[in-house]
């Protein structure tokens, strides 16, 4: 029974190492619908370590509801809410290009939240780099939602402003929208661990 | 050090250091954490639909050769042909099926096919290094490749990286997410590795080793390694619950 129990702790997790655009980044995952749907949103930033630096060999991996808010995996069966034809919701950037990503993708719709309540649209995204030994978890929110914005349970409960703002994309025009992520230092983006 | 007890801080929980089974994001003899390592305390995420869920559908169907780094050229690549296979389970043992596992790594010389390696040993021009393939209704995944070299790298004087490969996977669901390394047994190197002693458990350690397996191994031909892996997913009531 002990001995069972030890073989199914969970594998550690271990950097990407350097050279992750090997392995992860042979095709272009960066565009969710084609740059042309008439609701394509662009999102795009830069990731910078605790120098400032543009962080050349980073990654960054989006998930996110499709505009309805519902995501297309079984665990949502709210089959009363529509996904969109092909689209489902997983992206993935490199950051060799100056440190800058980018996302072509759907808003995505409010989601249900812990005890009834309702989370703002919001988009998860894992960030993976060289000396970063496990991914880091941020969300992506919307600077043109105030009002789900500020029922949001998640936003809330980061009593520090500062840092709440960090989460919210800023928007840059029509369908645009600005998220950089800082690692570490000034103005460094709010990063959550997961409850278990 | 590792082990601050758990604090209030500006009505963020931080949680306490019992995470010795995974890495800190901080480990100051690797380097390269020290500019990257978030200052801030982690706010805590409750569990929502957000995280339970993640792609599970596959971008893609991966190719026919795709777990087969052998045969990815013309010619066949220098160095030990190995056999790579395990399992990939969740926190209760059950298979995760159907799940993208992406792979890459340095040839037989320690060299990686990327522009950023400088380490003077030599390209091979019959292996790329990458592969990928799902995991089948047991949650069974094979690769053939070659057993891939040390490396040196800059970290801290005479620093060498023990032979590895990259592991990426996605499991059932956002939180599940997974990118790891597999070590080879009986590595002299791992004393001296702050990436793999970054885990400061070493049963945890251990877990990231792969085991040598006659069973696997083919005759004249390949040796065999049997790597398993466990991701995060043990409350999965909804991946159970029966679509009405």
């Amino acid at each position: 029974m002990g001995r069972q129990r030890e073989e199914l702790r969970l594998t550690p997790s271990q950097t990407v190492g350097p050279y992750l655009s090997l392995g992860l980044l042979r095709e272009d995952w960066t565009h969710l619908v084609p740059p042309d749907h008439p609701r394509a949103i662009r999102i795009e930033g830069t990731l910078y370590d605790g120098a400032g630096e543009p962080v050349t060999d980073g990654l960054v991996e989006i998930w996110q509801a499709a505009p309805s808010g519902r995501y297309d995996h079984p665990a949502d069966d709210r089959e009363e809410l529509p996904l969109e034809e092909g689209f489902h919701g997983f992206g993935r950037s490199g950051t060799e290009d100056g440190g800058r990503f980018s996302f072509v993708t759907l808003k995505p719709g409010p989601v249900p939240g812990p005890d009834g309540a309702t989370q703002a649209p919001h988009i998860m995204v894992a960030v993976f780099a060289r000396g970063l030994l496990k991914q880091l978890i941020t969300r992506i929110y919307f600077e043109d939602e105030p009002e789900a914005n500020a029922e949001d349970p998640v936003l809330r409960s980061i009593g520090d402003e500062r840092l709440r703002r960090t989460l919210i994309a800023r928007r840059e025009g029509e369908s645009r929208y600005r998220f950089d992520i800082r690692l570490q230092g000034e103005g460094q983006t709010a990063f959550f661990k997961l409850s278990p | 050090m590792q082990h601050e007890p758990a604090q209030e801080r500006r009505g963020i929980l931080v949680p306490q250091e019992d995470e010795l089974e995974q890495p800190p994001y901080l480990y100051p003899d690797y380097v390269g954490t020290r500019l990257r390592a978030p200052k801030e305390p982690l706010i805590i995420l409750p569990k929502t639909l957000s995280d339970i869920t993640g792609p599970i559908y596959g971008h893609h169907r991966p190719g026919e050769l795709d777990n087969d780094l052998t045969r990815q050229h013309e010619g066949e690549p220098q160095g030990q042909k190995i056999i790579v296979h395990g399992r990939v389970l969740d926190g209760d043992g059950r298979p995760v099926r159907n799940t993208l596992v992406e792979i890459w790594q340095a040839n037989a010389a320690g060299r990686y096919r990327h522009k950023v390696d400088q380490h003077p040993a030599p390209i091979d021009p019959n292996f790329s290094g990458a592969g990928r393939t799902l995991t089948d209704d047991d949650g069974y995944y094979r690769f053939v490749t070659i057993k891939p070299g040390a490396y040196p790298w800059q970290n801290h004087y005479n620093a060498w990286r023990p032979a590895h490969i990259h592991f990426s996977l996605f499991g059932r669901a956002f939180r599940s997410r997974l990118v790891t390394q597999m070590y080879f047994p009986g590595d002299p190197l791992f004393f001296q590795d702050p990436i793999f002693q970054s885990v400061r458990d070493e049963k945890a350690r251990r877990r990231m080793i792969s085991s040598f397996d006659l069973e696997a191994t083919i005759p004249e031909e390949a040796l065999g390694f049997r790597f398993d892996i466990v991701l995060e997913g043990r409350d999965a009531t909804p991946f159970e619950r029966p679509h009405a």
